[in-house]
């Protein structure tokens, strides 16, 4: 075990009844957020869900955190141990409220997150603390749902495509919370589609490919290369 | 055409719908004072079947089960409370013995009714331990788990009980009946059910809009597989909510009880009346309960004196009635009226 490797995902598998999803992932996760890039339909969600023990039927491999093994473990478990997932979609619950959702994601323990901070990380939930979550625009959605995941005092953040359906402008503004998050000591493993997002918060991105880590490249690799975008990620290449 | 056979079925139900309204009118301007009789009846009944079908909806809102047990919860939970009340406040021998003393204090009704509702609580938080936790997500297994459960809870409560019926008794001292206008109606049903059904809805409704236990099982009732990825220990509250659920079956076992009776059969028909009521009402859904509750009470207490026109008596089908209210709710809102999509 490397020193100071948060995470430590060993062949790692994740099966959907039959469908075979993820082949025997290897990464880790230090101190420098990483990122993981591709396709939709690569198997991303698939290992985000896989990590923190909530959806594949089943899962085989390791996933060491802080040296702790957390595959069979139920998630409840993982998140007190100091993980903590904003999903795909972000996944709020319709029928609470702003307030509601920091009240029961709020967990006494060492950390440092309480309703009051977040509220000062995201000044517009502060406002809108007595809306139901499906009333929120989609960013203030997506900070409600960081907000919640903040309060359980995670370690490490897993977030998975943060920054879809959101307007450029509140891109830019969800970019730089990360990166202040970030500098405050909470690690961050992004998955994402958006290179620009990818680039602005990590150096180091891993290629998914069809439930593989496909490749390893830094942010100078995948930005000069208008090639390996177009292979990796289907997408245009990114301008300027 | 395609606008028809849509709007078919509604039109259909806006006329049915129409006519019942237009029957009951005439029979209220007919009679005033029995049809305000029919009236409280269906209203109180429906307050035992809110009771009933409370802790039913709240059980299937969070964890999607489908408890076939529930009714054999509540007759047993009424047998409960009628031999601790002959036992313990009446001198009775045996549960088919009454004792010399008839005389029922307050404290001889409220022991066995709090002594069996806890008991029940326990009973259905041990059926939910040791039968259901380990089949989450198995729809059709769990269904037929609690089926067994509820088939050996019944053959056994004949055993021990026997077959006859009988009835807890109200404290002595409380009236029997009380003046309303005209008329003299059971001090029990209108007041003390329909209290309970009306305080256990409160205290229901704060529970779960005030309460942090209450937003996290409107939180598990979204999404519970991304409130346990925050930490919360689902199968803590999984196993709170069946506990208040199987209680609430208990408590309306004993209400019920003392309102009609306690005897075989009982239990199947108060799964029947909560599967229907939450059917009408949405399954999850505490209002919808509410709602569904007063619809199959009215509905069956109005069906078995009204349906009867001119010499043509079919009271004797009056227990058709429940299911064309369901067919007809159904036909307009599949999901029932306050239903969400699982």
């Amino acid at each position: 075990m490397n020193d100071g490797e948060l995470l430590e995902v060993e062949a790692l598998n994740a099966y959907y009844g039959p469908a075979h999803v993820l082949h025997g992932l290897n990464f880790t996760v230090g101190e420098e957020p990483v990122s993981i890039i591709g396709r939709n339909g690569m198997g991303k969600s698939t290992m985000c869900y896989a990590i923190i023990g909530m959806h594949p039927s089943r899962v085989s491999g390791s996933v060491r955190f802080g040296g702790l093994e957390l595959v069979g473990k139920p998630s409840y478990k993982i998140a007190r141990a100091g993980l903590a997932l904003v999903p795909q979609g972000r996944r709020l619950f319709g029928s609470l409220s702003v307030d509601e959702h920091l009240k029961i994601a709020g967990r006494k323990g060492n950390g440092q997150w309480d309703a009051r901070r977040i509220y000062e990380l995201f000044p517009r939930l502060a406002k809108r603390r007595n809306s139901g979550a499906t009333q929120l625009s989609g960013g203030e959605q997506q900070m409600l749902a960081v907000g919640r995941a903040l309060l359980g005092h995670p370690k490490l953040l897993i977030m998975d495509e943060p920054s879809e359906g959101l307007a450029p402008r509140i891109v830019d503004e969800l970019v730089e919370t990360i990166l202040r998050l970030a500098e405050e000591g909470v690690r961050i493993l992004l998955v994402e589609q958006n290179l620009g997002v990818a680039t602005a918060i990590a150096e180091r991105h891993l290629v998914m490919i069809a439930g593989e880590i496909a490749a390893e490249l830094t942010s100078a690799e995948l930005t000069s290369d208008p090639e390996l975008q177009r292979r990796y990620l289907g997408v245009e290449p990114l301008s300027g | 055409m395609r606008v028809v056979a849509r709007e078919g079925p509604r039109v259909v139900l806006a006329v049915l719908g129409v006519a019942v309204v237009v029957w009951l009118v005439i029979k209220a301007a007919q009679g005033g004072s029995t049809f305000l009789q029919v009236t409280l009846n269906g209203i109180t009944l429906a307050a035992l079947y809110f009771v009933v079908a409370a802790g039913f909806t709240l059980i299937f809102g969070l964890m999607r089960v489908v408890n076939m047990a529930h009714g054999s919860l509540y007759l047993f939970g009424g047998y409960l409370a009628y031999v601790a009340q002959t036992h313990w406040y009446s001198g009775g021998t045996s549960q088919f013995q009454l004792g010399p003393t008839n005389n029922i204090g307050v404290m001889g009704f409220f022991v066995p009714l709090v002594f069996a509702t806890f008991v029940i609580g326990l009973v259905g938080l041990g059926i939910q331990q040791l039968f259901l936790r380990w089949n989450q997500g198995q729809d059709l297994r769990q269904a037929l788990i609690t089926i067994a459960i509820s088939v050996i809870f019944a053959d056994q409560m004949i055993a021990h009980y026997g077959g006859v019926v009988e009835s807890i008794q109200a404290p002595t001292s409380w009236p029997s009946s009380i003046l309303i206008g005209s008329f003299r109606y059971p001090f029990f049903r209108v007041v003390v059910v329909l209290g309970a059904a009306l305080l256990i809805g409160l205290l229901l409704f704060l529970l779960i809009r005030r309460t942090l236990f209450g937003m996290i099982v409107r939180a598990g009732v979204d999404d519970r597989a991304m409130l346990s990825a925050l930490g919360v220990n689902v199968q803590l509250v999984f196993a709170g909510a069946f506990f208040i659920g199987a209680m609430l079956a208990g408590l309306a076992g004993v209400l019920g009880g003392t309102m009609i009776s306690v005897g075989p059969g009982l239990d199947t028909q108060f799964l029947l009346d909560a599967l229907i009521v939450v059917i009408i009402g949405g399954m999850g859904s505490l209002p919808g309960a509410a709602i569904g509750a007063l619809a199959l009470g009215l509905v069956q207490s109005y069906s078995t004196i009204y349906l009867h026109f001119g010499s043509v008596n079919l009271t004797n089908y009056g227990i058709l009635a429940s299911f064309v209210l369901v067919i007809a709710v159904l036909a307009v809102r599949p999901l029932g009226l306050f239903g969400r999509p699982a």
